[in-house]
């Protein structure tokens, strides 16, 4: 058998959409951050034209790459209990678009 | 006939990338539906692996474009603070639009969600790129896997609309002006 004919673990493909969960609830909840708090939006000003929008989207990229390269290397070669892997990106998924929604910021 | 330099990367921005992602994108739905289904179904001569491929890596590109451009070339010009005692608003969009009561909500709900969830759509591509370069047509091994995948590029289009939707509605009440100007051709 050719080793193109093995069977593919899941685990890479597991890894990737939970990291994008990871992203997107970063993304969601460093958006709250920089909108509701004025020291973390100081803090978020990587380019000033761009203001803390930089900052948000950076540092969510970074934990986004973070997690698929821990996830991945972790996974590479296991198949991993897919559904509740699936079930917590999504949550994390929702929860990040929720929190980029202005409407719910404005309820903290 | 004439444009400006700022209104050119305004367009470039939201139609060169961002339209024509959303222009791509039920082609490569549909087509990473078909290729990682179950069910053999005839394959046309152009729409092989590679071809999907490559139209992943283009949208992917796309996708990248549009939000960096947004983000670092366009949205300053947006942002951009007037100096004290200007009348005319016209080259501050951000201060335009919170200038006048109906049309405050283009920034407070339109530009503050844009900003932000445009963002889902390359990392959503992204990932459903790199899975299919993995597993290609694999995929159909692991249907749960390519459900969450099918979803996730969903999730790409569905922010690039919104994003879209916003970006374009903004440009219509507040349009970013200013900069070069590029003369494209003379009148008649």
């Amino acid at each position: 058998m050719k080793p193109t004919d093995a069977a593919l673990p899941n685990g890479p493909g597991a890894a990737a959409v939970l990291a994008a969960g990871v992203g997107a609830l970063a993304l969601g909840l460093l958006t709250l951050a920089g909108d509701k708090y004025p020291a973390a939006k100081a803090h978020l000003v990587w380019y000033r034209p761009t203001g803390a929008l930089s900052g948000v989207t950076t540092l969510s990229l970074v934990l986004w790459i973070g997690a698929w390269a821990v996830l991945g290397a972790l996974w590479r070669r296991r198949d991993v209990a897919l559904r509740p892997v699936l079930a917590v990106s999504f949550a994390l998924l929702a929860v990040g678009l929720l929190l980029t929604f202005p409407p719910v910021i404005d309820l903290f | 006939m004439e444009i400006t330099t700022r209104s050119l990367w305004t367009a470039l921005h939201g139609m060169g990338f961002g339209a024509l992602f959303l222009l791509a994108f039920s082609a490569v739905f549909l087509e990473l539906y078909r290729v990682t289904h179950r069910a053999t179904v005839p394959t046309p001569p152009f729409a092989t692996d590679g071809f999907l491929r490559g139209y992943l890596l283009a949208m992917t590109a796309l996708a990248w474009l549009a939000v960096l451009s947004g983000a670092y070339i366009v949205y300053p010009w947006y942002r951009a603070v007037a100096p004290p005692g200007t009348a005319d608003l016209a080259a501050y969009p951000q201060l335009l639009l919170k200038a006048h009561a109906n049309t405050i909500g283009w920034h407070s709900l339109g530009m503050e969600w844009k900003e932000h969830v445009a963002w889902f759509t390359p990392v959503s591509i992204t990932m459903v790129t790199v899975v299919f370069f993995q597993y290609g047509r694999r995929l159909r091994e692991h249907p749960a896997l390519r459900s969450a995948v099918l979803a996730f590029a969903a999730v790409s289009f569905l922010s690039a609309a919104v994003a879209g939707a916003a970006g374009a509605m903004i440009n219509k009440y507040a349009p970013i002006q200013g900069g070069g100007v590029i003369h494209l051709s003379k009148g008649a």
